[in-house]
């Protein structure tokens, strides 16, 4: 058939859907999962009303949210104002692509696959950069200045702790990455552990989760940044938060916890659909974990003040990073990989 | 002088209050603020004002005495031990033995409950979400057992001028002894959960400094007071009620800072456990409330009563001119002195510190505003 769409188009515009689909569906599924964990934690039950054991109540939030006016401040710049959620949802659903899922399941294995993910990740301070600027209260303003300071400094260990891994394999291809950790995960090695942690740490600052929520502390600054935002506009930061945590579970998972690799003994590198589908268990597995994690944290510390914040990442998380860096170039030009 | 917005200066005047988060009610402070730094503080109250004293002129004291647990939500009884001791000074009127006990021991379960709702709100300024739920537990046990004998949970309207609205029954000391227990063993979890965290200890050591002298210049009472070194507590120095009979310790700190107010007001849990077990254990036979004559004639003269609230000295002074209707009543509550020295302590300190500082206070508005 001569005028058949091009299989690539169709490719793209099928794995397009599903990724956004993945997104929705992993923001409803976290927006459930946090208030379930935080109720338990607090010894509660969580939401309960909504369906059976409160399964709807995420559902029923986004027809809420939906449902109600988006107010623009009456001396906000409108234009700002209404680019600012999309600009913070946007880049993290367009930095899914090149996340490898499973062995074939991966929109795009661009050979700057990192950095594509690490420049996109970066676009989320500008989003909150306007919102705070536009949307002319100064809480708001305080809540963008916090996060423009906090994303800046905490990007610097964040990708330290990431060239650790690229070093390490020679290649920012996150495919590269997942086939040189066939059994042996980066975590395992000391400065893999190590790289791991601050990549952990500074993931929680770069999602602006608890004990780094400044941005939009609460006790401090009402609602930060999004102070003004309503409807949707707040349901879109919402969105983008919550796929940012998964981003930065899933590029955790790929860089130093073996990617869709299972175990040693539970290993399967096929590309059928049976080994596919295992994979991508061995995956959600990995990431659901690491942001189960994050939301037991949110629930049990308090937050840190903004100059410890700053003192920390400065005094304490760049020079460990950047001395882990040097550790690994010299064992990686003594003991080369595989 | 409220801070006004100046142009000549390169500085930002935020206006905290009175819906804010963190101002637990309608407080409203006034911040003029360099980057995230204060450089001024000032307090504006009054939002809250329901002209509690002026009712009290103009009614009898046990009309009136509804009115002072609306003052302080978190520790209605203190409120109301205070004004039925000063009414009963005035009218000279001697309070059954049996009854004293048990204003000592339902004031002191709710100075728990009210150190409880503090420590869960202190923690959430400081943006930690879970400690209040489980203070929260215990301070409903507390509730449930108040609400049994007092029929009330918040404003309890429990005190009689002459006694106690009802006598304490098995099922409410039963349960008194069982929370005792409990109490003892959920500190230890609050110091394992709050006290040792890092994160906690770093926000709240050396934050807001209030050292002596500050104290005494503004008149702060109360934990702001021991925890800055005073052992000045109404309960000893002033010694009123059963309160001579009772063996406790006032627990203080010397450091002044966030973390010393913390320290100290869990210690007085622990001090109000030992009271209401000693309590329970004398507790006398005999009835719960003194013959009262139908009109109680208030002096002619005057009658002055501090007590020791949840959050320190709380005073009131009744002038009476013969009928049963106060001539002049004044209340000197004490989150008013512990608010007053807000400005100056907050100077130069940052945004996220004046609401540590603020929190640690442990200010109630309704008081404040009257």
């Amino acid at each position: 058939m001569s005028n058949a769409l091009p299989p690539d188009l169709i490719r793209l515009v099928v794995s397009l859907a599903v990724v956004v689909g993945f997104a929705f569906a992993n923001a409803a599924v976290l927006v459930l999962v946090e208030r379930k964990v935080c109720g338990h934690i607090q010894r509660r039950p969580g939401p309960f009303e909504v369906g059976p054991h409160g399964l709807l109540q995420t559902a029923i939030d986004g027809l809420k949210l939906m449902g109600k006016q988006i107010l623009v401040p009456d001396n906000a710049d409108t234009k700002l104002f209404r680019l600012a959620p999309i600009l913070s949802f946007v880049p993290p659903i367009a930095a899914l692509i090149v996340v490898p899922f499973a062995k074939v399941l991966q929109v795009r294995d661009l050979d700057i696959g990192v950095l594509f993910i690490l420049s996109l990740a970066a676009v989320n301070v500008l989003a909150i950069l306007v919102a705070g600027w536009s949307s002319a209260n100064k809480y708001s303003l305080f809540g963008a200045i916090r996060a423009v300071a906090q994303n800046v400094a905490y990007e610097i260990p964040l990708l330290l702790s990431l060239l650790v891994v690229v070093m390490w394999v020679g290649s920012f291809r996150m495919s590269d990455i997942v086939a040189a950790q066939d059994g042996f995960w980066f975590v395992f090695t000391p400065m893999g552990f190590v790289a791991f942690l601050i990549y952990f740490v500074t993931g929680l600052a770069e999602t602006n989760r608890a004990p780094f929520d400044l941005p939009e502390a609460e006790s401090e600054l009402t609602a930060g940044f999004h102070t003004e935002y309503a409807g949707m506009g707040f349901g879109l930061f919402f969105l983008g938060e919550y796929t940012n945590m998964l981003l930065m579970a899933a590029i955790a998972t790929t860089c130093f916890l073996g990617g869709w690799n299972g175990p040693w003994f539970l290993a399967v590198s096929g590309t059928g659909v049976v080994a596919t589908l295992i994979q991508l268990c061995w995956f959600l597995v990995k990431v659901y974990g690491i942001i189960l994690v994050m939301v037991w944290i949110r629930w049990t510390f308090p937050r840190v003040r903004f100059d410890q914040l700053l003192n920390f990442c400065w005094k304490v998380l760049i020079p460990i990073s950047m001395a882990n860096l040097v550790a690994t170039a010299v064992v990686a030009k003594l003991v080369p990989l595989g | 002088m409220i801070p006004r917005p100046d142009p000549s200066q390169e500085t930002l005047v935020l206006n905290m209050g009175p819906q804010h988060p963190s101002t637990h009610g309608v407080l409203r402070v006034v911040l003029r603020l360099d980057g995230e730094y204060v450089l001024e503080a000032h307090p504006v109250i009054g939002y809250g004002h329901r002209m509690h004293e002026l009712m009290g002129e103009v009614r009898t004291s046990s009309g009136f005495y509804a009115n002072v647990g609306r003052m302080d939500y978190g520790g209605a009884l203190s409120f109301g031990h205070g004004h039925v001791l000063a009414v009963e000074k005035l009218a000279g009127i001697e309070v059954p033995p049996r009854a004293e006990y048990i204003r000592v021991i339902t004031t002191e379960m709710n100075r728990i409950a009210s150190h409880l709702l503090w420590f869960g709100a202190f923690l959430l300024d400081l943006g930690a979400f879970t400690p209040i739920l489980y203070s929260f537990d215990d301070r409903e046990f507390i509730l449930d057992l108040l609400e049994h004998v007092t029929g009330a949970r918040l404003t309890f309207s429990y005190h009689r001028i002459g006694g106690v609205a009802r006598d304490l029954d098995d099922k409410f000391i039963e349960g008194t002894r069982v929370f005792l227990r409990r109490m003892r063993e959920r500190l230890d979890v609050y110091d394992k959960l709050v006290t040792g965290n890092v994160i906690f200890r770093k926000r709240a050591e050396g934050v807001g400094v209030i050292d002596k002298d500050t104290v005494l210049k503004y008149g702060a009472t109360g934990p702001v007071a021991r925890g800055s070194g005073l052992a000045y507590d109404i309960r000893r120095v002033e010694p009123y009620s059963v309160y001579p009979d009772l063996e406790f310790e006032i627990p203080t700190a010397t450091e002044g800072d966030s973390f010393a107010r913390y320290r100290v007001r869990l210690a007085e849990i622990e001090q109000c456990l030992r009271i209401v077990e000693q309590a329970l254990d004398r507790l006398p036979d005999g009835p719960v409330q003194a013959k009262v004559p139908k009109k109680v004639k208030l002096g002619p003269g005057d009658a002055y009563q501090a007590v020791e609230a949840a959050r320190g000295e709380l005073d009131y002074y009744l002038v009476g001119d013969g009928s049963d209707v106060p001539y002049r009543m004044k209340i000197r509550p004490p989150s008013f002195s512990n608010l007053s020295l807000l400005g100056e302590v907050c100077q130069g300190v940052l945004l996220s510190d004046l609401v540590t500082i603020m929190g640690s206070l442990d200010l109630v508005i309704p008081e404040i505003d009257r």
